[in-house]
């Protein structure tokens, strides 16, 4: 999507602003997330802590940007795309902010995970759901920093992998509870993580759900990836 | 066994339980619709007040309307808005013939109020006129009291007996929210008051002889932000009763104020939508750009 410059350049220089802190909050998030499934995968006590303890950076980053878009809304009261986006980057922050928050939340399971180990298979397939939801952050920012709706619709539709890796997850941690009661404690925590993940899945197709109402004007939230698709068939 | 089994559904228990709250997994009809609000207005479901047909205006050799094509729906309020020049208030004054006053100027197309088309031969002015009232940009009261101003049209058409006319005055000051401000002065001179007062009672002398259509072209560009908002609130109040239309430079008062938008440009409309869709996701990409601050 191609946007034209305001007339007013000061306008512009406002919103390529906030939609940097955007793109700068989102780095932090992932790298935060990153670190978390890092900590928990390999059992990395320091790093688990680290980002315990910067958890603070993106609650700070999400005022600063609620800041900056009430600003725009009452000096320039935008219209159309430029509403959609402050709009858009209103809600982004909120999901990026709760990413934060369930980062943290498997950082703290990690510290707890690392005295006691769970089973191996756990580990196998944490760290494949891991990867999904990076991912999934990951590209949900691109499709942000880009403008695309098409990569936004492509990166929701994986939503629900994220949902059958869960499932799986519980159902391998249920088993080796009823083989093994003493381990319910550490199975309890690890299922923590797995819906963690599983939160985080969802606040990206959140976040690429405001990209799609931000590009083609398209309130896509509370359907399914079926009626989203033919929602935006004409565009894609 | 009978354990087992057990525990098998234990587990897909626990499995429905989280598929309800993975949203991915709500149907849609589970989404009750009279929740949602719908504020989209629709122009299907509008009764027409005035419709105009592939209209055209020249001053001179001058073409300043192209095919314009338009349905104003009755007691809505209805903008137009565009750049200087767009053709906006010469469209709004075709509406009740005032460019007739100035030479040179051809119609084609046609105009219908009601049934009825403005430019036929047999349309008298002066009654068409009656029912479409106008409101200017500098308000203009007559150089009379008060209550003069707002008993004129009513004594043009003839009307003497006193408690009409003091029933018509105070029901058109009431209607233009300027009856408690003035209701203790009625005989003062016009002039005295301030601009947004004048404003309000030139409004209610339109509104006094009971218009159907009301015409203001730029009606608070004069005024200052809360007479402005006072306006704002009389056209709210007057739309249960009168089709509006509207033309300002002032697109969030556009935004505030009318129903449907009409978006006009080098004398050609380019976009008429629903005020909420045209100011948050307009059709055209010409729209966008002005509404956005995006044109020039």
């Amino acid at each position: 999507m191609n946007i034209q410059k305001h007339i007013s350049k000061e306008y512009d220089n406002e919103l390529e602003t906030v939609r940097s802190h955007v793109m700068e909050m989102g780095g932090i998030v992932e790298n935060q997330l990153t670190g978390a499934i890092t900590a928990l995968v390999e059992s990395d006590i320091e790093l688990a802590e680290k980002i315990v303890k910067t958890e603070y950076k993106v609650n700070l980053q999400e005022v600063s940007i609620d800041e900056q878009c009430i600003r725009i809304l009452a000096k320039r009261q935008p219209a159309a795309v430029d509403l959609r986006l402050i709009m858009a980057v209103i809600k982004t922050i909120t999901d990026l902010e709760r990413i934060g928050d369930e980062a943290q939340k498997i950082a703290k399971k990690a510290i707890y995970l690392s005295e006691s180990q769970a089973p191996k298979a756990y580990y196998i397939s944490i760290k494949a759901m891991g990867s999904l939801v990076v991912n999934m952050v990951h590209d949900s920012l691109n499709a942000f920093a880009r403008m695309d709706s098409k990569e936004a619709f492509i990166v929701a539709s994986r939503e629900p992998e994220s949902d059958e890796q869960y499932v799986a997850i519980l159902r391998q941690l249920i088993t080796y509870m009823m083989e093994d009661p003493r381990s319910i404690s550490t199975s309890i925590d690890a299922i923590w993580t797995a819906r963690a993940m599983e939160r985080i899945a969802d606040h990206a197709r959140n976040i690429c759900e405001y990209v799609i109402y931000f590009v083609e004007g398209k309130d896509v939230r509370h359907i399914t990836i079926e009626e989203m698709e033919k929602e935006l068939s004409e565009k894609l | 066994m009978l354990q087992n089994s057990t525990k098998a559904s234990d587990i897909n228990n626990m499995n429905s339980v989280d598929d309800n709250n993975g949203r991915h997994n709500v149907p849609t009809h589970a989404i009750d619709p009279s929740v949602i609000h719908k504020h989209e207005a629709s122009l299907k479901d509008e009764e027409i007040c005035i419709e105009v047909n592939a209209f055209n205006f020249f001053y001179g050799a001058n073409q300043a309307l192209k095919d314009i094509n338009l349905k104003i729906p009755q007691k809505r309020v209805t903008a137009f808005i565009g750049p200087s020049g767009c053709g906006k208030s010469t469209l709004l004054r075709c509406f009740n013939r005032m460019n007739d006053l100035i030479d040179n100027v051809r119609v084609e197309g046609k105009m219908i109020l009601h049934g009825q088309d403005i430019f036929d031969k047999s349309v008298n002015v002066s009654d068409l006129r009656r029912r479409i009232g106008m409101v200017f940009q500098k308000p203009n009261p007559f150089p009379k009291s008060i209550y003069e101003n707002v008993a004129y049209g009513l004594r043009i058409q003839g009307v003497k007996n006193r408690h009409i006319l003091d029933e018509a005055v105070e029901n058109s000051l009431k209607h233009a929210a300027l009856w408690d401000e003035v209701k203790d002065r009625l005989d003062d001179n016009a002039m005295g008051l301030s601009g947004g007062q004048q404003q309000r009672l030139v409004i209610a002398r339109a509104i006094a002889i009971e218009p159907e259509v009301l015409l203001l072209d730029e009606p608070a560009s004069a005024l200052d932000p809360i007479s402005t908002l006072k306006i704002e609130e009389l056209i709210y109040q007057l739309k249960s009763d009168y089709t509006i239309v509207i033309v300002t430079h002032n697109m969030q008062q556009a935004a505030r104020v009318s129903d449907y938008t009409a978006y006009m440009y080098l004398g050609e409309l380019i976009e008429f939508n629903d005020t909420a869709k045209l100011f948050t996701n307009p059709k055209e990409k010409m729209t966008e750009d002005y509404i956005t601050g995006r044109m020039g």
